[in-house]
């Protein structure tokens, strides 16, 4: 490949199929084959670019390595980026996202990035091993089964790699105690059950890069005296599952699986496990309950896996993208990989950049970088320029950090301290227009229907707590609720058994203590100031701006809008139900939503 | 509802297949939805006459998974992403767009089993958000408008 003049890369993980890259892929694929004679390029599917906010990409290299990357390309740009950069050695430059020397923005954006987890994603192609083994892949177990056992525990332990699922327990602790408890089988679980919702992380490795977890999974058995690994992953990922199916194959044609692997006598098989849709089975021991066929319900801890896990066998259980960290850490070095980070949090960690961010996708940073750095200087800041409000991390058990504590480092302690958690790396931008008491009632909501229901203070807890949200969203809160909210939060997080429960009262506690002005307005005013609680808002049609053109009426469900052709329409506030249709049919912008306090209502009516 | 002599050959060709198989249980339904694309009560029962698996257990996992289904899907399925980007998005109108143009709740089936819409946690391409998935094809950056438009042409 390194050969060609050109070698052209498509991403084709999730994100970039869902806006059109195999269209994209397809187009080069036939335009290409039929200039084979006059071009010297290849053409390549590979993984997550990560720049998902111009999803479909397109990566031109040069043979000495220059870098051109095409956003938002149309099968029809396939011809004209032929036709211009191949053969005339021209960039299309209306086109380019990134190039050497194009936008000093985006040449910070690639700067303060670091990629471990994600060095092949983007860069190899996900179904071929060969190209895995191109860029260095399985020397990382190769090294391992020179350094023996202890010698790849040791290497973990220099590195203080920790646990990326969320909690960061230290990754070689969990192995050393797995390897220590009695018992001649033992296992290891690839943890790939990603249920936070707007987080994305693991699947786009599973999907870029799949022999790195494979890899991972073989020095972790090894290390640890297993002798076979599942990986578990959520049916809502069908692209990672067949990815990882075929990485497998392939892994087995290599005899990287099977007997006797490298000649080394050390011997792995795997075998994979689909979820079946439950958020709870992320927690281990549920995962446990789930890979043995039966309901996943956590039990309480101690015995822990690494004692007494799946089957009853000692079992250590690891994320994807800790797993895809180990090849890297074993081939580089515990030195190279503990060069980034802070004290205590080494290394890298991968985020799901989403929500209002103008540059939405997936990065990987260095420990101890800070939010505002995060979302401005590599997320570009606020799509929607309204102002920058909050960011959440860790989903359901996450919590919300505002705009003001922007300059906190992002790494485990320093979330702890501020009530947050590093969680397992989804990060939700919010501006002016989110809600935060919206918010802390969509998370509870979430964890409230993923409660497995054993222990009853999650159960119940987390209904009566919604219940209060509810009101307080409809403009019924009273003052104790407040109290009552915060001492139900920590019951629950006391009274449950596992992490579901335990972390689920921090998205309410988080927005309490950062947002209580937003939970003050609802409850005092009735007024939602980011205009969002529908109970608190009304759509309003300005007479000035209404052209009369009838196209609300006809969009309005509730038949809520009337009035004639070519006057100001009205919403009738008392039939509409909020859905919002007109505005976006309303092409003259004269639809607009208000909320506003009570005390200013009354103001206006006594004046 | 009976079980057909076909569907009763291919819940049988899927157990034998999980013979030697620890923890078959969710794997077994799992393939048995795929093929015949819900797990129906009178399947359970098979399957626990054929594993010796109890029914009440293997309900007990049917209801507990969300990706199982116990009756027959309609003919489009639409699935609406509720993850976290989404809901910033906006999700509740897209939502309430497509419930009102099939004329069913999520959750259930139009009455002339043309669609079924369901309200799920995450596709996971956020950067797209608000998405939806319509008999698996994903469409991104959805709009009330194009949500009705949509329905009508399915």
């Amino acid at each position: 490949m390194a050969n060609k003049q050109y070698t052209i890369k498509v991403g084709l993980a999730s994100c970039g199929i869902a806006a059109g890259a195999q269209q994209v892929y397809d187009e080069f694929l036939s335009k290409l084959s039929q200039q084979e004679a006059a071009l010297d390029a290849a053409l390549i599917l590979t993984g997550c670019l990560g720049m998902c906010y111009c999803e479909p990409l397109v990566e031109v290299s040069t043979k000495g390595h220059e870098r051109y990357l095409y956003g938002n390309v149309a099968p029809e740009d396939v011809e004209l980026i032929i036709n211009q950069h191949l053969f005339g050695g021209e960039p299309v430059k209306e086109l380019l996202v990134y190039a050497p020397n194009l936008d000093p923005e985006m040449d910070r954006y690639m700067e303060k990035q670091v990629r471990i987890a994600l060095q092949n994603c983007g860069v190899v192609n996900p179904e071929d091993i060969a190209s895995y083994m191109a860029a260095g892949g399985y020397q990382g177990l190769q090294k391992a089964l020179r350094l023996g056992s202890e010698g790849v525990i040791a290497e973990l332990k220099a590195s203080g790699l920790r646990g990326r699922g969320g909690a960061g327990f230290p990754t070689h602790l969990k192995w050393s105690l797995t390897r220590q408890a009695p018992g001649s089988v033992k296992y290891v679980i690839c943890n790939a059950d990603e249920g936070d919702p707007g987080a994305f992380m693991d699947r786009s490795i599973l999907e870029s890069d799949p022999h790195s977890v494979i890899e991972g999974m073989l020095i972790a058995g090894y290390a640890i005296g297993a002798g076979k690994g599942y990986i578990y992953c959520r049916a809502e990922y069908p692209l990672a599952i067949k990815r990882l199916k075929l990485a497998i194959e392939q892994a087995k044609a290599h005899k990287l699986l099977g007997e006797s692997i490298m000649d080394s006598g050390f011997a792995f098989t795997l075998e994979i496990r689909e979820g079946a849709g439950a958020f709870v089975c992320g927690e281990e021991t549920a995962l446990i309950m789930s890979v043995e066929g039966k309901r996943g319900m956590p039990r309480f801890r101690p015995p822990y896996p690494s004692e007494k896990g799946l089957f009853d066998a000692p079992t250590s259980i690891n994320n994807v993208e800790t797993l895809a960290n180990v090849p890297r850490i074993l081939q580089c070095g515990a030195a190279e990989y503990s060069k980034y980070g802070t004290e205590k949090s080494k290394g890298t960690k991968v985020f799901a950049l989403a929500g209002k961010v103008r540059r939405g996708g997936l990065v990987e940073i260095p420990m101890g970088m800070t939010i505002n750095e995060i979302v401005f200087d590599i997320g570009g800041g606020i799509s929607t320029g309204k102002p920058f409000k909050a960011i959440q991390t860790g989903g359901p058990s996450g919590g919300c950090i505002p705009a003001s504590l922007g300059d906190t480092p992002v790494d485990y302690e320093s979330l702890d301290r501020i009530g947050a958690i590093m969680g397992s790396g989804g990060l939700l931008v919010m501006d002016e227009d989110t809600c935060m008491v919206d918010v802390a009632k969509y998370f509870l909501t979430f964890a409230r229907g993923e409660s497995c229901g054993k222990c009853s203070f999650c159960r119940i807890g987390s209904e009566k707590m919604l219940e209060i949200l509810e009101r307080i969203t409809q403009g019924r809160g009273t003052e104790e609720d407040v109290a009552l909210i915060k001492n139900l939060g920590e019951a629950v997080k006391t009274g449950s058994m596992c992490g579901l429960g335990q972390t689920m009262p921090n998205p309410v506690l988080t927005t309490l203590k950062y947002f209580a002005n937003e939970y003050q307005a609802h409850i005092a005013e009735e007024y939602c100031p980011a205009k969002q609680c529908k109970a608190l808002i009304s759509y309003v049609i300005d007479a000035e701006l209404c052209r009369g053109c009838s196209l609300c009426e006809r969009a309005c469900p509730a038949n809520a809008i009337s009035g004639e052709l070519r006057k100001p329409y009205t919403i009738d506030p008392e039939i509409c139900i909020r859905c919002g249709l007109c505005t976006s049919t309303c092409r003259f912008d004269a639809i607009h939503v208000e909320s506003k306090p009570k005390s200013s209502t009354v103001m206006e009516v006594a004046q | 509802m009976q079980v057909s002599s076909e569907q009763l050959l291919a819940i049988e060709q899927i157990v034998n297949k999980y013979r030697d198989f620890s923890g078959a249980a969710i794997p077994i339904l799992q393939e048995i939805q795929n093929q015949l694309g819900y797990v129906s009560p009178q399947f359970i029962d098979k399957v626990s006459e054929l594993t010796e698996i109890p029914a009440s257990e293997l309900y007990g996992i049917v209801t507990f998974y969300s990706q199982f289904r116990l009756e027959p899907i309609g003919e489009h399925h639409i699935q609406i992403c509720h993850g976290t980007a989404c809901h910033l998005a906006g999700a509740d109108k897209i939502i309430e767009a497509f419930e009102s143009s099939t004329g069913t709740k999520c959750g259930a089936t139009s009455k002339d089993g043309k669609f079924t819409l369901d309200k799920v946690a995450c596709i996971g391409c956020c950067s797209l958000a608000p998405v939806i998935s319509v008999n698996g094809k994903i469409y991104g950056r959805m709009t009330a408008e194009k949500a009705q438009k949509l329905v009508r042409e399915l």
